[in-house]
């Protein structure tokens, strides 16, 4: 299996068996020896070509540094302006294949662009190498690498402690390096760290094992590269379809394509489209070559519906049991990429999944110094600057946080004037709405919560477990009766569907009349995952419905309102006519839920 | 099962990716077809993104009329069977003021039915993305390319006026009369375009193939005597077994000495290549960068 393959047979069985791709990117400071490592991955593995090596040749004793002998950083070299200044200052790919994976570098290279060009190239990789200096050890820029990479969600980390042979392979000095990043690296968000210690340039623990360094017990770095297990760090689970493209070649065939950004999509499952929240079923998932039973990233693929709904580019489908945020304030960590500064209240286009919306920084909570990681406050994000913003977007998005799904949880930021790519962003949960975005934003439908602050079981959790997501169905009538009659129909209704939940009575003498004390009660019920049917009357003082809504919880009220009651909400989600029997009543509740992808 | 992809999978998925934002979210996108081995994968793929639907945009060749008339043939054939629009853009007027194949040198050829040909073309159309079959593992200069380059009015690429590309979020603003050229392709190694081809069992042209043909040594190429090259004093023309690694002109292409006849074959001997493959084509090797500049002036 790992001698190359001698025949197109050979080949082509390999291609089978082997583990795909693996994207890395690159990240050192100048001189610690990035370019001689890709240089020797790209040679050792045949990645450059013999004309090329010959173009090399002539130029290392050109102007090589390495002394008239193959300078195999030349390999790597760029455009001919840069090749003139001696320097790289963009993002470069290149490519090379063991007979076990294939592989893409992108080599992002350091000075002033350095956070711009680290963040591109790992803004697709799967794994981070950060080259230190074995002399020198861990320097202020190698906290800065692993900060992005761990921002930029990489989950696995190779430290590359390079130039060992300028220490004379001694351990101690890899085993501080080790130390002293393993102090840094534990405040991230990388699971997996791995250090391997190496020369570069003579070639030790490259491509193969090294004598030179008989205590260090772990693989070469091509051999960890070759075997490192990604397959699960994609997200399977949360099914998110955004709409690229309608076809409609002929009246008889209507697809929805795309790529998954995340979960699995078969045939029969229903899906909701979000954010109108129209519910359809699957037919069909078309891959390259026609049918297949299953879809999932990154596919290219096509769906067939059940139903003619009303689904363009830009909507998102989803599992009705597994819903993600939709909302038109956001938060999110950005990092600036153009000259001019991003500044609140200046308006952008936010390019997210498929859709396009105008939004502008409502507010720019701190900015992070790379270098420090410390916080600072900050007006305006500059070039090369990261902060954590609060968005405010002319149309809602449907997404996820990035730190759960990398594809639904980031956008770039588009300049309206230049029409260039002036940042990137990455969604963050936002622990609660601020008491100003509350009164601001318009109710968020079915967004998600994080686990709440003591807890370590996560909405998302409780919401796989119970197969059903949170819901206040708040009804408000003129009589309390009656008001109560419908809602023990509808917890009944709701039961049978296999729903789990409960009644709350506002005339109940445990709530002693308050309705702001029935809010709570029902917040609590729906923070465990239940649903729960509040029946309140008039007769009742009521503080205004926006409060009760924001007590309860915006992303899980449903208004009924029974009757023109004034008690009741202003802008109900279903108004019953008063006349209505309780099981009338409860049909024309249900429909409207299923309407809107609350229930099944 | 195990969700996973092969990488030529992935890649390909990429590709379909790249090719449907574009045509989501420009409004007059075409393809490039130059008619090698890249551009009959990037239709192929095309072809797949938009089934069971027709490639929503037209196909255009830029041809010197230097061009092999096997690649001539398979073209139109193609284009037929694909069922899409060919739009064919020859510098007819460029040929008669300047005149038969001897008065062009390949870097003229290059410079005026090439480049120029088709930047007019573009112009011409109003053009806003133009789907390319190049590849970043081709040459030095590529390995920076964008999957989007973005061109200006005249059609020109400024290294330092390309947008950063994030994740799979692809930026297709642009004001009017500015435009891409597009790249889906970007990710693949010639060794994956091949394996493809063997994968698809997709059809090349028969250039590819060796087979007994006429040529002359000149410069230190293996240059095809048919009716646009023809002995100078002093050159004879030979009968060697030879195929092309590159399709171009017939001026600049150079052929490779090769038994390789059958796709297997030649694939085989890709995989054991020692050479990169535009070593053969004359308009690579003026001098170092050259394809830099080229591409800065709208050339590929
Ligand atoms: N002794 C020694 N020198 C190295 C090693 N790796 C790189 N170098 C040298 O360090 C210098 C900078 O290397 P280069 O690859 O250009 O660094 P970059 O700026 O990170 O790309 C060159 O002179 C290399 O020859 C190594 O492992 N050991």
């Amino acid at each position: 299996m790992d001698t190359p393959a001698s025949n197109v047979a050979e080949l082509l069985q390999q291609e089978q068996n082997t583990s795909g791709l693996l994207r890395l990117v690159t990240a050192g400071s100048v001189d610690d020896g990035k370019s001689t490592l890709i240089g020797r991955l790209l040679f050792e593995s045949k990645g450059i070509f013999e004309d090329q090596l010959e173009a090399v040749q002539s130029a290392s004793t050109r102007r090589g540094s390495a002394g008239g002998q193959l300078d195999l950083s030349l390999v790597t070299d760029g455009l001919k302006a840069e090749r003139e200044q001696g320097i790289t200052i963009d993002v470069a790919y290149r490519y090379f294949a063991t007979p076990r994976r294939k592989f893409i570098i992108a080599d992002t290279p350091g000075h002033e662009q350095y956070t711009r060009n680290m963040v591109t190239g790992a803004s697709t990789a799967d794994l981070v190498i950060i080259l230190l200096d074995a002399r020198q050890g861990v320097v202020t820029q190698s906290r800065r690498h692993a900060f992005l990479a761990s921002l930029l969600g990489i989950k696995h980390m190779v430290v590359a402690v390079n130039k060992m042979d300028l220490v004379g392979y001694e351990r101690a000095p890899f085993e501080r390096i080790v130390a002293d990043f393993t102090e840094f690296s534990t405040r991230l968000d990388v699971p997996d760290v791995t250090f391997i210690p190496m020369s570069a340039l003579v070639g030790d623990n490259v491509t193969g094992r090294t004598r030179n360094m008989p205590w260090y017990e772990g693989a070469g770095l091509l051999h960890h590269l070759e075997t490192v297990h990604i397959a699960s760090d994609r997200n399977l689970i949360d099914f998110r379809f955004p709409v690229q493209l309608v076809s409609r070649p002929d009246l008889h065939f209507r697809g929805y394509m795309g790529t998954p950004a995340s979960g699995i999509v078969r045939p029969g499952q229903d899906v909701v489209s979000l954010p109108s929240g129209v519910r359809s079923r699957v037919v069909r998932v078309i891959g390259p070559n026609g049918d297949v039973p299953e879809g999932f990233p990154p596919m290219a693929i096509t769906l067939t519906l059940a139903d003619e709904i009303d689904v363009s580019r830009g909507d998102v489908l989803v599992h009705p049991n597994n819903i993600p945020r939709v909302n038109d304030t956001v938060e999110a960590m950005v990092v600036w990429m153009a000259k001019d500064p991003l500044i609140p209240g200046k308006q952008y286009v936010i390019k997210h999944g498929t859709r396009k919306v105008p939004g502008f920084a409502k507010a720019i909570r701190y900015r992070v110094d790379v270098n420090s990681l410390r916080q600072h406050a900050a007006d305006a994000l500059a070039l090369n600057e990261i902060g954590r913003c609060v968005l405010e977007l002319s149309r809602p998005i449907v997404y996820d946080a990035y730190a759960r799904n990398r594809a639904s949880g980031s956008f770039i930021v588009i300049d309206r004037e230049t029409h260039n790519t002036v940042g990137a962003g990455m969604l963050l949960d936002r622990e609660r709405l601020d008491p100003e975005d509350a009164a601001a934003a318009p109710a968020p439908a079915h967004a998600v919560r994080p686990a709440r602050a003591s807890h370590r079981v996560s909405e998302i959790e409780r919401r796989g477990r119970l197969k059903q997501q949170p819901l206040c169905v708040w009804i408000s009538g003129t009589d309390p009766a009656d008001v109560a009659a419908i809602a023990y129909v509808l917890e009944r209704a709701l039961f049978d569907a296999g729903m789990t939940g409960y009644v709350l009575r506002g005339d109940d003498d445990r709530c002693g009349g308050d309705p702001m004390r029935l809010a709570e009660s029902a917040r609590l019920l729906c923070d465990a995952g239940l649903f729960v049917v509040c029946a309140t009357s008039t007769g009742q003082q009521i503080p205004g419905f926006d409060r009760i809504k924001q007590a309860v919880g915006a992303d899980w009220m449903f208004a009924v309102a029974m009757g023109e009651s004034p008690a009741g909400p202003p802008d109900p989600d279903v108004r019953l006519a008063a006349t209505l029997t309780p099981e009338a009543a409860v049909e024309q509740v249900i429909r409207s839920l299923q309407g809107r992808g609350w229930i099944p | 099962m195990k969700h996973t992809l092969t990488h030529l999978a992935q890649l390909e998925a990429e590709s379909i990716h790249i090719m449907r934002e574009v045509v989501a979210e420009c409004e007059n996108p075409v393809m490039l077809f130059s008619v090698g081995k890249d551009s009959a994968v990037m239709l192929h793929l095309a072809r797949k993104a938009f089934a069971p639907g027709r490639l929503p945009f037209p196909l255009m060749h830029v041809d010197t009329s230097f061009k092999f008339p096997e690649m001539i043939e398979y073209r139109d054939r193609l284009a037929k069977e694909v069922g899409a629009e060919l739009i064919v853009a020859r510098n007819d007027e460029a040929l008669k003021r300047v005149g038969g194949p001897e008065c062009w040198s390949c870097t003229m050829c290059a410079d005026i039915l090439k480049r120029q040909t088709l930047v007019e073309a573009l112009i011409k159309h109003k053009f806003d993305a133009a789907f390319g079959g190049a590849r970043r593992d081709e040459e030095k200069s590529r390995a920076k390319e964008r999957v989007l380059s973005f061109r200006d009015k005249f059609q020109q690429w400024d290294p330092k006026n390309q947008r950063p590309e994030l994740w799979n979020l692809y930026n297709t603003s642009h004001a009017p009369g500015d435009s891409f050229r597009v790249f889906p392709l970007s990710n693949w190694t010639e060794l994956d375009v091949w394996m493809y081809i063997v994968q698809e069992n997709i059809p090349i042209v028969p250039l590819y193939y060796a087979k007994a043909r006429p040529v002359i040594r000149r410069d230190g190429m293996l240059v095809y005597a048919g009716d646009i090259v023809h002995p100078r004093p002093g050159e004879t023309v030979e009968q060697c077994t030879v195929r092309f690694r590159t399709l171009g002109c017939q001026l600049c292409t150079g052929a490779v000495e090769s038994t390789a006849d059958t796709l297997e074959k030649v694939v085989e001997e890709v995989m054991v290549a020692r050479n990169s493959e535009r070593q053969n084509r004359a308009v690579d090797k003026d001098r170092e960068g050259s394809m830099e500049e080229k591409k800065r002036e709208g050339y590929f």
